[in-house]
């Protein structure tokens, strides 16, 4: 729980000696609490206070941070229950478990290595490998890190062999999955050794947070949980109530979770991660790699962690799409990201040349822009007159979105000597309607 | 924070200051954690649909939806009232613009909606959503919900076309046709309920109220049309769904708004939700184009699956209670995840 400026200030020295470039503690205390300053700029405060400091300035749940070389992973940080309270910050990892055994491995890796898909102008990938010890995990280890640089989960429990695989990957922030009472203390010591975060899991909660404990009480902080259940019902509310129990700043449970998305058969597997994606984990593992089920994973992640507060936009103007000639056709549509990438991604694809003016409609769709007075005719006409399109095309000639057909005759109005014409209401029949209706 | 509908500042302050969960102290070490509940004053309406002939109907059985008393599934507080019911979609036409991937599955069935529906049970539909369109006359469309009755004992939900004055046109005479079925009719918005609300009343129907992705825009339908003399417990919410990737973000938060707002205690927001993400999904590229996509979109029909599935499963998760569906495979994966959502 964040401290009020009050609650600072009682930890300060309270001698205003003003080195801290302030005239008061107090003054000093109400910047720190609105995270202004930094603590290390008063140098009085004593040991005891900055540790209590700092605890208290610990997200509830801890941010846990995996790299490789080259990339990096954070999950955790969070603070709320429900996305419109706030947002949801760090995106789980998804990753792709492989086996040691397999001997299509370095294939494997290859192949999901390179899997990289774009939505709304953003590259998603998958974010790093989970590899199971059931064959020789140092030769995976070793396979795995020369065809893939992103971060690695490692499953097994014996930690000589966590120990001599970990050293392989020096440098890096590896999670190990995973330590039970019966190994904890092992597993900690490893861990620590090789800065690595530790999985740690049992099959109740008042376990869990027992052993996170202990493992705490090694010096180990890098902890991620995993819950267990048996099936959707049991994780969702495990994770509901781990979470809000973390919330309440219940320490032993204040880390990420990672979920096994496959645990109940590859059927299911594409349910559980979305329910997972949308229900608190910090990290989920599948087993499957095909691109069909991951796209719309990676999708559903991106809108629930997108914030509520600001939809995704793109800047207003015109837009040129396979080099535009000045007797090439004027496409109007909305800021919103969705709507434009919909929009550019068919007109890009069909190989046609058009200018693409994108309205400032405060970042929302076509219709819902239109239903809040943001797409109109007034605003219509303004873009075009503000971006000079005029002086870009020989023929002036602007398609609407067929979605608002009813804007022509105000839009007629507005722009004298344009032509205006109303496309299809769905981008996807764009490429069809630019071939047959406009030429 | 809660921030719900119809809600003043002072009541807001007062969820702020006080939290329903009731733990406020790190537990000792040893002791079993304390796990922290909610406790609402509020709950979902209990909501029935379609009247068997012990209640003058013809339905062979009657579905009751909502009753929920806490946030979805969470049966550490309370079991799950009624559990959330898949409604397939089928059209009074064959549709010209659904994907091909849906015409392959229903194939003929699709040319008569009494096949089409008897084919949805088989496939697990709990409820049947009939959608008619502009080119159905009075006379086609009375004649096709009555076909549709007979060929299922599941209760039925009508859509008109969508267009104001068709879907009055057709609305009122099915509701006279089918007087006592206790259907479903939709969808009312903010500019056409009038017609609907006083039909649906005065033949003991249900009404679905569909309102943009707004918590006090829901709230102030579902008031305009109680203010009409509609009993409570024949009122479905429809939050309007956005699919995956077009919006669903939008949806997936404002379920969770209306059901907080309606466990709170707020009776104009305690009504089952339907949603539509049958409709929206398979309207998406990525359902409804096959070719000339990017090669990391995946295998075609398994990609429009699972569009539609993570679409309604998200949907479920915060709180739907009718899934309207078009494709048998999206509706096992449903049911079976409903199913353990429940039984945990
Ligand atoms: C998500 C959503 C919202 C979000 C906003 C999202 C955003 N940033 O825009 C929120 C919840 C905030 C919202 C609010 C409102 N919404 Co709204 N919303 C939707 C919803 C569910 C999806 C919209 C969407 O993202 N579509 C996806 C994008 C890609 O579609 P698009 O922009 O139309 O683009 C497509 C086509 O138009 C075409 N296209 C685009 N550009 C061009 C250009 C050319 C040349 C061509 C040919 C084609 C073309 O290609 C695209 C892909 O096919 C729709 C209903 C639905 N399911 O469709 C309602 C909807 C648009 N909203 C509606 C309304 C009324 C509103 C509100 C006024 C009500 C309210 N809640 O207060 C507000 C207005 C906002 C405000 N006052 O601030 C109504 C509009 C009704 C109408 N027909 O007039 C709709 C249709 C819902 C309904 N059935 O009532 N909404
Ligand atoms: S430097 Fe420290 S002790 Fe001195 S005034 Fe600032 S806060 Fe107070």
């Amino acid at each position: 729980m964040a401290l009020s400026g009050i609650q600072i200030y009682k930890m300060l020295p309270q001698t205003n000696c003003k080195e801290c470039g302030f005239p008061t503690c107090l003054a000093f205390a109400m910047k720190l609490a609105a995270k202004q300053v930094e603590l290390g700029t008063c140098p009085y405060v004593s040991e005891e206070s900055k540790k209590q400091l700092a605890e208290s300035a610990a997200p509830p749940i801890r941010l846990i941070t995996l790299k490789a070389n080259g990339t990096e992973l954070k999950v955790g940080n969070e603070v709320v229950m429900f996305r419109h309270e706030k947002t949801f910050y760090n995106k789980p990892g998804l990753f792709l478990r492989v086996k040691a055994s397999d001997p299509d491995l370095a294939k494997k890796i290859a192949a999901a290595n390179a899997y990289k898909v774009s939505y709304v102008g953003m590259e998603f990938t998958l974010d790093g490998f989970a590899i199971e010890a059931d064959g020789d995990l140092t030769a995976a280890v070793k396979t795995v890190r020369s065809a893939t640089r992103h971060p690695l989960i490692l499953i097994a429990n014996d930690a000589a062999l966590l120990d001599s695989s970990l050293s392989l990957l020096a440098g890096e922030g590896t999670l190990i999955y995973a330590a039970d009472s019966s190994n904890y203390e092992a597993l900690a010591e490893v861990a620590k050794k090789h800065k690595a975060a530790l999985v740690v899991k049992a099959d109740s909660l008042d376990d869990l947070a027992d052993l996170t404990q202990k493992v705490q009480t090694k010096g180990m902080e890098e902890i991620v949980l995993d819950l267990g259940g048996k099936n959707l019902g049991e994780w969702l509310m495990r994770s509901t109530q781990a979470r809000r129990l973390a919330l309440k700043n219940f320490k032993p449970l204040g880390y990420p979770t990672i979920f096994f998305a496959a645990q109940n058969g590859p059927a299911k597997e594409a349910v559980y991660a979305a329910q997972a994606i949308a229900k608190y984990a910090g990290f989920v593992v599948l087993d499957t790699f095909a691109p069909e089920m991951i796209y719309p994973l990676l999708v559903l992640r991106e809108n629930i962690y997108t914030d509520p507060q600001k939809p995704i936009q793109v800047q207003p103007g015109v837009y040129e799409i396979n080099s535009p000639k000045p007797e090439s056709p004027v496409l109007v549509t909305t800021n919103f990201s969705i709507t434009y990438f919909a929009v550019a991604n068919e007109v890009e694809g069909s190989g046609l040349p058009a200018w693409l003016v994108v309205t400032d409609a405060e970042g929302m769709s076509v219709l819902t822009a239109w239903a809040a007075g943001k797409f109109d005719a007034e605003r219509i006409a303004k873009a075009i007159k503000g971006f000079n399109v005029a002086d870009k095309v020989s023929r002036k000639r602007i398609v609407l979105p067929g979605h608002v057909a009813v804007l022509s005759g105000e839009v007629e109005e507005e722009l004298p000597g344009w032509e205006v014409r109303v496309g299809p209401r769905e981008a996807v029949d764009l490429p069809a309607f630019m071939k047959q209706a406009l030429n | 924070m809660i921030a719900s509908a119809g809600l003043d500042m002072a009541d807001e302050r007062r969820l702020l200051d006080s939290p329903c969960n009731d733990i406020d102290e790190t537990p000792e070490e040893h002791m079993p954690i304390e796990i922290p509940k909610d406790k609402w004053p509020g709950n979902i309406r209990s909501i029935t649909i379609g009247a068997t002939s012990a209640e003058g109907g013809t339905r062979a059985k009657a579905v009751t939806v909502g009753g929920g008393t806490t946030m979805p599934y969470l049966q550490f507080e309370a079991p799950t009232t009624n559990k959330p019911v898949i409604a397939i979609e089928i059209k009074s036409r064959k549709p010209d613009d659904w994907s091909p991937l849906l015409a392959e599955v229903w194939g003929e069935a699709m040319n008569d909606p009494a096949q089409w529906a008897k084919k949805a049970q088989e496939a697990g539909a709990d409820l049947i959503v009939l959608a008619l369109t502009v080119e159905d006359s009075v006379e086609d469309a009375v004649k096709v919900v009555k076909s549709v009755l007979s060929a299922t004992g599941l209760p039925l939900i009508v859509w008109g076309p969508g267009q104001m004055e068709k879907d009055n046109e057709l609305l009122v005479p099915i509701s006279e046709a089918a007087k006592g079925e206790k259907l479903v009719l939709g969808i009312c918005e903010d500019k056409n309920y009038r017609t609907i609300v006083a039909t649906a009343m005065a033949n003991g129907h249900l009404v679905q109220a569909r309102a943009p992705m707004d918590v006090n825009l829901s709230k102030q339908l579902n008031i305009l049309i109680s203010d009409m003399g509609m009993p409570k417990d024949r009122i479905l919410m429809d939050p309007t769904t956005g699919a995956l990737g077009y919006g669903i973000e939008y949806g997936y938060s404002v379920m969770e708004r209306l059901r907080l707002a309606a466990l709170q205690g707020d009776a104009m927001t305690q009504f089952p939700m339907i949603v539509t993400p049958g409709f929206e999904a398979w309207k998406t590229k990525e359902s409804k184009v096959g070719e000339g996509v990017p090669e990391a979109w995946g295998d075609w029909i398994t990609r429009a699956i699972h569009w539609e599935t993570i679409t309604a499963l998200s949907l479920v998760e915060s709180g739907a209670d009718i899934i309207v569906l078009r494709h048998p495979e999206s509706v096992n994966r449903i049911k079976e995840a409903v199913e353990e959502l429940i039984t945990a």
